[in-house]
């Protein structure tokens, strides 16, 4: 069974918040809820399906369904960390395409900038974790594990922090445009240079920005999409994959996006060159460069030339990506990038993203996300939509 | 500019239930990695289970302590020092997650061959670390 052409994104919200040290977390997931029911032109009473991940308190669902007054007869708690709300989208196609539900409605919300939590520090994911006796004494933060992945590809592949920086430059050529965005001064690749090395190779400005905040998005059918007063938005693939450390096999410069993204673009029926905006996981620069190697908007090893000269730049590079700024200039909220992936790749194909950013003729775009840590193990979600 | 090894406080690793041979002999100056008698593979991190076979028939050995850098980060503007997390290659074949120690930390490489050299952490535990041959 396919999902292709079986589900529609009706309605996305992104809370313009990225500090809300008064508010509550499962506040900020409802709070996130409401915008997105209300960009659908849908009501509480229509969600009959819940998706959310780790960021959600509690046993995920079982608090929030209770929190937010939902009546459901389908849930479901993936959690690939900021990959996760890209595969939420996929197995709500599913759970519709099966008819488990109707509307399905995904949350994320979280204080990450309130409560301190960033990439820089050892994360406690919990005891019994296999991993962790032969890592965690050594200090592995997200912070230096992409680093390694950056080391790693400049070492194959003669990738040069420059090029890098290019990643950064565009993103914030697009954050100017966003009143909400973290960042909104336009940097240069000399400013990134310039930034302090946080950890080789990464400069300060090569990380995203930490953020309080939420999003959500609310699936449902072609039929119910249809009948509803906003563009439509169809799923035209998607696919999901893990990547980890192959007991001690390590190849830290593949991502998972290898094979999601093969699996999404085979459901599509498209290819890389048919998308006209990608929506790219942003943690750290590196993190974009790799993924857009292995979706195949460049071969491997590529990437750094790809992204070079503005080559992310909407109106005038090759591949315009994160037109609301990203996770490095705009929001990434509780740590996971992968609503906002979603909400500014929806924009993009309604005509609703920012005039300044926005791709003419924007009928087909691409939402990746990459969870977890791309040196060790991570969850990869590659969505592919399309303008009803 | 040098950035010469300081030695920082490593947590204490929380072993699981099976990962007890492996701490005992780091503090006996020894490397363990896992083989499996089914199948041959050996696998890093260990485990119980053969992560190429599913047999639970797998059997600890000594590596030599000996590899290469495969990759590596210097971090330093989280935490108190500056330290190496990298990853290592042992001659065996796999890979292990570790921080290069004993050096300069501004003169590591990608490729360079190292030995295993065994620090404390704070509980008294010992980590097998690497230093440059």
């Amino acid at each position: 069974m396919s999902i292709r052409d079986k589900a529609c994104i009706a309605g996305v919200y992104e809370h313009p918040t990225r500090k809300a040290p008064d508010k509550s977390v499962a506040q900020i997931h409802a709070e996130a809820a409401r915008g997105a029911l209300a960009d659908a032109g849908l009501s509480l009473a229509d969600v009959d399906s819940y998706f959310c991940a780790g960021d959600a308190p509690g046993l995920g669902p079982l608090s929030m369904v209770e929190y937010m007054g939902l009546n459901v007869r389908h849930m479901d708690s993936t959690d690939t960390g900021g990959s996760s709300y890209i595969i939420h989208v996929s197995h709500a196609a599913q759970a519709i395409a099966a008819g488990k539900c109707d509307v399905a409605l995904i949350t994320l919300g979280g204080r990450t900038r309130s409560e301190g939590v960033s990439g820089a520090k050892v994360r406690n994911w919990g005891p019994n974790m296999p991993d962790v006796p032969y890592e965690t004494p050594y200090g592995p933060l997200t912070l230096n594990q992409y680093a390694m992945v950056a080391m790693r590809h400049m070492h194959e592949f003669g990738t040069t922090s420059e090029q890098l920086a290019w990643i950064k430059v565009a993103a914030s050529h697009h954050a100017q445009h966003n009143p909400d965005a973290m960042l909104k001064n336009v940097v240069t690749v000399e400013d990134v240079l310039n930034a302090p090395m946080v950890a080789d190779p990464l400069h300060k400005l090569d990380c995203c920005v930490v953020s309080d905040g939420g999003g959500a998005i609310v699936v449902t059918r072609p039929e119910i999409a249809g009948s509803l007063n906003r563009p439509v938005v169809k799923v035209r693939g998607a696919g999901e994959a893990h990547k980890g450390l192959n007991a001690g096999r390590v190849d830290m410069t593949t991502s998972g996006a290898a094979w999601s993204g093969a699996s999404a673009f085979a459901e599509a029926g498209v290819k890389p060159a048919d998308i006209k905006y990608a929506s790219i996981y942003d943690s750290f620069t590196i993190t974009v460069l790799v993924q857009l190697e292995d979706l195949g908007f460049c071969n491997k090893g590529e990437g750094g030339r790809f992204v070079a000269d503005g080559g992310l730049i909407s109106g005038s590079g090759h591949l315009p990506f994160n037109t609301d700024g990203g996770g490095l200039c705009n929001n990434h909220p509780a740590n996971r990038g992968g609503v906002t992936k979603v909400i500014e790749a929806v924009r993009q194909l309604r005509g609703e993203a920012h005039q300044m950013v926005q791709v003419p003729n924007c009928d087909l775009a691409l939402a990746q996300g990459t969870g977890g840590s791309l040196a060790t193990r991570h969850g990869s979600a590659t969505l592919i939509l399309e303008r009803g | 500019m040098a950035t010469i090894y300081e030695a920082r406080t490593m947590q204490d690793p929380e072993p699981n239930p099976g990962d007890t041979p492996y701490f005992e002999a780091t503090a006996d100056g020894r490397l363990l990695i896992k083989r499996c008698n089914s199948c041959g593979e050996v696998h890093f991190y260990p485990r119980a289970v053969c992560p190429y076979c599913q047999s639970a028939d797998t059997q600890w050995v000594e590596s030599g302590g000996r590899g290469e850098i495969y990759s590596f980060s210097i971090t330093r503007k989280a935490g108190p020092i500056p330290y190496a997390i990298a990853f290592v290659t042992l001659d065996e074949g796999v890979a292990m997650m570790t921080n290069i120690v004993d050096c300069d930390l501004d003169t590591i490489r990608i490729g360079q061959r190292v030995r295993v050299v065994f620090k404390p952490t704070e509980g008294g535990y010992v980590m097998p670390c690497f230093a440059p041959e």
